[in-house]
């Protein structure tokens, strides 16, 4: 899907966003950003002089006045272009989805007969036929029957996925294709509020509302731009008392300067972009308010199974016992395991190869392979030869062997009991009369988690792991994978109980689930991640939903909310240091005139005082676009310590923005003074 | 010599904070402690008095209402004094009624702790209204102000336990810090020399052989709380200039070091409060480095002297030396008008009015900022609001929505903040630029050139930042200087002090949030870096205009 994206990106978005950028000036929609409104009524005042020279006394300064209202009309455009170019990627992504949601037909169960309706007049609780080749015609459970789902509209995922009445698999979506099989499906979303409506308003940003911090950051930006309004307002009658008289188009430009409208007009394009970097991680969040919270988490609860460890167990390590040596067994357990395809066959294997040990093919390839079965809990190979290897659970290959007439090695049990005690699985390995050894079968960490761990840590976040498994076996998976905490033997409420306890030391808390018994505890957090496998429940509940249900990325989702955080953090930054340079750049130039001696303010040796006017009000309008990129691809975030993070910041735009605009100025200065 | 001087001060004052702002925070944080013996009895018999039976904590709603409602009646009396003071007891020297505009910018300057003074005190006010008026009102505004303080460092710190007691506060202030502390600088004072006496002007021959009236009365107690309560207002119209207010080098160390040491200890107070000493320590490093900053301005200023008193070939190595006392010199002037403006205190040693351009930018610039130290309270106030916008602004950049001492900042404190931050520019700013829209502004200028600018602008600054020192020259006792800077004074404090209550009563009943590595910590040297940077962009960018076109440009045309 992301690739079909970008596709997307590089074709109709540019000019569609440039025909926004024009709607938007609309004041009605401007006033909404009250920055940036500031610039369109000093820009549509400095029009007015323009348009009648004669009645404002401006007819001598109509080609500056002129290149002042251009320059402050593209100010504007620029910061509606931003804004319309993140809110058409997030619609083009919509029209996709909108193609999906036709008008179809379905096939409805009305008093036992089937009746073709449109489905635009299912309601919740109706149930459909829907058969292989068919499309699902609106969220719904599975009530009857088993069938494999093309659920790629949604997830971008191609490969099917089973959906069963009962349990955890019965939820279908609408717009996703039945593959094979049939099934029944009740209804449970009205039309206009199923999953793909809802998903359609997200992408397109209609549902967009503030964030709470958005909200607080343009409190401080109208008052920062009410303050420099009083600012210039206030230094025109003091400046003509020293007889100095100040044009509004020059107060104007000090004004548009001074105000933060880099940060005011790239501040809705940052929002929507980091909405939108979610959903290209095709998750869907439900809210920008749950993506800001999610880089605010403090501990993450994860569920073992599946997102710590790959769920099933792998041969970690062959224990000989009963005087056998080590290659003895581990040829034994190699020898049984060569036909065998399960994944704890395999997993023999490459332990066997992992330690560089020759398997001898040739020994077993005549040999018939003994499946595994639930009478017998064994598995393995009658050779050529006539001799029986068998691999299994230790009580049944002891039965086994002692129907043989063999003996039990002494330390067999102990070592089995060893396994058992570190939350291993043990299987015996025996030939004819003889044990050979243990295979340990163990639960595996998937490769990386440990270093995630380490990383969240610095961080700040805690992680806890939640397994249904005994507090021996949770203890050595949690100090394996390095995670902070565990719950052992959990039950959905302890998920609950842990989730409040943290809350209730002021901790915001992130947590992964797809199960119904799980909605609880999603709702209950305050970033809550549902799996798009899970049930209608759950996706409920949580306020984010992952499309490709990979529970491991609510780690992502994290590192993506901060990055939101720290690039509206780092552009208010910027846009306010900024400040300095152009103070240095038009305060001189105003008062040149009347004042000569000014000209030491003039650090930067600007050319004439129009010329350094124009150069900061040129650099304050290019410098939004110079900055969309970033807005739209979020400050690179390093998972390191918050001061470190914060010191790094700071000097990139904290000083870089105090800096750079003292330069570009200048290098625009250049430029604009050959003219003036 | 000089630099020795000024070192020995700050370094004094350096001893005094730890010490001092233990004793504040054991005076309210209500816990009990050995003061208890010996204030605890006086106290409660001042509770019985005035009827607080119930002394439970407020909400700041409640908190803020109970400082106002004791100042307007506190304004309603001493107005009537005022305006009847010429047929009251304790007028030997048969001084009239106060004016109305005069009187009311007079009760409206000494409540908001501001002291701007448009009368002298020889000739326009009795002994009387010198005590219970002036010295009655410079004990209670400056306990409003410390109580405002104290509430708010509980609101930021503590949850969900109230602000605390506003009449428990404001009398506490009085009888464990202000009376004691005044009792021993008036004595200090009279052992140095300062008047303190009920008897009416002296009249003694001059050497000359002509007759001069001597104008006397109990100087030593209104000096001594004028300075500890950061309230400024001078017996006489020249402030500390005069001998009698302060006759030597000693009491002006004294009277530098009263105004200077609570101020400058509330942060460690808060520190206590915080249960964080490095907190109140950063606060204390940011204050004292621009402080640092603009003494240095000043002094370097004024030593360099006059060019155009240069160039006429008038030996001038000693500095600048117009409108300054002998017996201070440079050192000690320079240094008492930057404490007198970082403590917004506003009592003068010497004529503001003819410090250097540069020199004068400095205790203009102190009280723009209003975060200097500070005066009782205010100043710590202001700051903290800095550091909450410091923290807004930069608290993002570690990938956190901002909180500020394990509380979230969000839009409720943003816009309460939006208030504050934006009141103080309008009430410096629009005034000026009306002062030099009319005749009534314009005709008080006594200096046609950009120094004009610095004399409006300098009054409007001290009333709104409290200060409340002229930079004289001004011929300001008129209805529109009298009402305009009231109004001014009015909004500078209360506006400001009831929305930071209001930010303090929302983060106290927030739920605090847990620290961890994450959390962008605000007691570190950083931090200390953002709060200045947060300072010098947001506060001193919004004056620059005016500075650079007052004493800006007359550093440079005079050069």
């Amino acid at each position: 899907m992301s690739g079909q994206r970008k596709s997307l990106l590089s074709g109709g978005i540019a000019k569609q966003a440039l025909k926004d950028s024009l709607m938007k000036l609309n004041p009605a929609v401007m006033m909404k950003n009250p920055v940036m409104f500031v610039v369109e009524v000093g820009t549509f005042v400095v029009l007015l002089m323009v348009l009648f020279p004669s009645y404002f006394h401006t007819g001598e300064r109509i080609g500056f006045n002129l290149t002042v209202f251009l320059i402050l009309l593209f100010t504007v455009l620029f910061a509606n272009f931003a804004e319309a170019l993140a809110e058409g990627r997030g619609k083009a992504q919509a029209d996709t989805l909108k193609k999906s949601k036709k008008e179809m037909t379905a096939n409805k169960i009305v008093g036992g007969e089937v009746k073709v309706v449109s489905s635009a007049e299912l309601r919740k609780g109706d149930v459909v036929i829907v058969s292989q080749g068919e499309m699902i015609p609106g969220d719904g459970e599975v009530v009857e029957g088993l069938a494999s789902v093309d659920e790629s509209a949604i997830t971008g995922e191609s490969a099917p996925v089973i959906k069963e009445a009962g349990g955890d698999f019965s939820s279908v979506t609408g717009g996703t294709r039945v593959v094979s099989d049939q099934i029944n499906v009740m209804i449970n979303s009205d039309p206009g509020e199923s999953f793909l409506d809802r998903m359609i308003s997200l992408v397109e940003g209609a549902a967009r509302q503030k964030t709470p911090n958005e909200i607080a950051l343009n409190t401080l930006l109208t008052t920062l731009t009410l303050i420099f309004l009083i600012v210039v307002v206030t230094l025109a009658p003091i400046a003509k008392h020293f007889g100095i008289s100040l044009d509004i188009p020059v107060l104007i430009s000090l004004l548009v300067c001074l105000i933060p409208t880099t940060i005011g007009g790239l501040l809705s394009a940052i929002g929507i972009a980091g909405m939108d970097r979610v959903t290209q991680f095709n998750v869907l969040a439900m809210s920008g308010k749950a993506v800001e919270a999610s880089g605010d988490i403090n501990t993450i609860i994860l569920d073992k199974t599946g997102t710590i460890t790959f769920g099933n167990r792998m041969a970690s390590q062959f224990i000989p016992v009963g005087g056998a040596d080590y290659t003895e067994t581990s040829y034994w357990a190699a020898v049984s395991s060569v036909k065998d395809e399960t994944p704890e066959g395999r997993s023999v294997l490459e332990l066997v190869k992992k330690q560089s040990m020759e398997v001898h093919p040739g020994a077993a390839a005549a040999g018939e392979f003994i499946e595994f079965r639930a009478e017998t809990r064994m598995s393995g190979i009658d050779l050529a030869d006539g001799r029986h290897v068998r691999k299994g659970a230790v009580d049944a290959v002891k039965r086994w062997v002692l129907a043989q007439g063999g003996s039990i090695p002494a330390d067999l049990d102990v070592e089995s009991d060893k396994i058992a005690s570190e939350g291993g699985t043990p299987l015996a390995i025996a030939v004819d009369n003889r044990i050979y050894g243990l295979i340990h079968l163990k639960d595996t960490v998937k490769p990386g988690m440990k270093e995630r761990f380490d990383q969240l840590r610095q961080m700040g976040i805690k992680t806890i792991m939640c397994t249904g498994d005994n507090p021996l076996t949770a203890a050595t998976i949690a100090r394996e994978a390095g995670v902070d905490d565990f719950i052992a033997e959990s039950k959905p409420e302890d998920k609950i109980a842990v989730i409040r306890r943290e809350q209730a030391e002021g901790k915001l808390v992130a947590m992964t689930g797809d199960g119904t018994n799980d909605a609880p505890a999603l709702a209950q957090a305050d970033v809550g991640l549902a799996m798009n496998s899970g049930t209608a429940a759950a996706k409920e509940a949580a306020n984010m939903v992952d499309l490709d249900s990979d529970p491991t990325k609510i780690i992502e989702v994290v590192a993506i909310g901060k990055q939101l955080l720290m690039t509206r953090g780092a552009l208010t930054t910027f846009s306010i240091a900024n400040d300095v340079a152009k103070y240095f750049a038009i305060i001189p130039a105003m008062f040149m005139a009347a004042i000569p001696e000014m000209n030491v303010l003039n650090v930067m040796n600007l050319g004439s005082p129009l010329s350094a006017i124009l150069s900061a009000l040129i650099f304050n309008a290019v410098i939004i676009p110079l900055l969309i990129p970033l807005a739209m691809k979020g400050v690179a975030y390093k998972p390191i310590s918050s001061s470190r993070l914060l010191s790094r910041n700071l000097l990139i735009f904290g000083l870089g923005g105090v800096i750079a605009p003292f330069i570009g100025i200048k290098l625009i200065d250049l430029a604009v003074h050959l003219w003036i | 010599m000089d630099i020795l001087q000024i070192c020995i001060v700050i370094f004094v004052l350096l001893l005094l904070v730890k010490p001092v702002g233990t004793y504040v925070y054991h005076i309210f944080s209500n816990e009990p402690n050995r003061t208890d013996r010996i204030f605890g009895g006086v106290e409660r018999f001042l509770y019985r008095i005035i009827g607080l039976k119930q002394r439970g904590s407020m909400n700041w709603k409640k908190y803020a209402l109970s400082m106002i409602a004791t100042n307007i009646v506190l304004v309603a009396v001493s107005y009537i004094l005022l305006r009847t003071m010429g047929a009251l007891p304790g007028n030997p020297s048969g001084i009239g009624n106060m004016e109305a505009s005069l009187s009311f910018n007079t009760v409206i300057s000494f409540m908001t702790n501001t002291n701007l003074q448009h009368y002298s005190g020889e000739s326009g006010m009795s002994y009387f209204g010198q005590m219970i008026v002036i010295t009655m009102m410079m004990f209670t505004s400056a306990a409003s102000g410390l109580a405002i303080a104290i509430a708010f460092m509980r609101g930021i710190t503590r949850r969900g336990e109230g602000l605390g007691n506003f009449f428990e506060d404001f009398i506490k202030a009085h009888v464990r810090l202000f009376l004691p502390l005044a009792f021993i600088v008036t004595l200090l004072l009279v052992g140095l020399k300062v008047p303190q006496t009920l008897e009416p002007m002296r009249a003694v021959q001059t050497l000359g052989g002509g007759m001069q009236q001597i104008p006397l009365g109990p100087v030593a107690s209104l000096e001594s709380i004028k300075h500890l309560g950061t309230n400024g207002g001078g017996f006489f119209g020249v402030n500390s200039a005069h001998p009698f207010e302060n006759p030597s080098p000693l009491t002006n160390v004294i009277e530098i070091l009263s105004m200077w040491t609570i101020s400058a200890s509330l942060p460690y107070t808060f520190g206590r409060f915080a249960r964080n000493k490095k907190q109140g320590w950063m606060i204390s490093s940011v204050m004292m480095t621009l402080f640092v900053a603009f003494l240095c301005l000043t002094y370097f200023s004024e030593k360099a002297g006059n060019p155009l008193i240069n160039q006429l070939g008038i030996n001038s190595s000693g500095g600048s030396m117009e409108g300054k006392e002998v017996r201070f010199g440079i050192a000690q002037s320079a240094l008492f008008t930057t404490v007198t403006t970082a403590a917004t205190t506003g009592s003068v040693n010497n004529m503001h009015d003819t410090l250097t351009p540069l020199g004068g930018l400095a205790p203009l610039a102190e009280m723009m900022l209003n975060v200097v130290f500070g005066g009782k309270g205010v100043g710590f106030v202001n700051m903290i609001m800095y550091a909450i916008l410091g923290v807004f602004i930069c608290g993002l950049m570690v990938g956190r929505t901002p909180e500020f001492l394990g509380r979230k900042i969000e839009a409720r404190e943003m816009k309460l903040i939006a208030v504050a931050i934006l009141m103080h520019p309008f009430i410096i700013l629009a005034p000026t630029a009306i002062s030099f829209m009319t005749h009534l502004g314009t005709d008080a200028f006594s200096n046609p050139s950009y120094h004009s600018l610095s004399q409006s602008i300098y009054e409007f600054t001290s009333s709104a930042a409290n200060n409340g020192s002229g930079f004289e020259g001004l011929a300001d006792n008129t209805v529109f200087w009298n009402v305009s800077t009231g109004l001014v004074m009015l909004l500078g404090r209360y506006i400001s002090i009831i929305a930071l209550l209001a930010v303090a009563g929302s983060l106290a009943v927030k739920q605090k949030v847990a620290e961890t590595p994450g959390t962008f910590r605000t007691d570190n040297k950083l931090f200390a870096g953002i709060l200045t940077g947060t300072v010098l962009l947001i506060g001193a960018l919004t004056f620059l205009p005016v500075l650079v076109l007052g004493p800006v440009a007359e550093f440079l045309t005079l050069n």
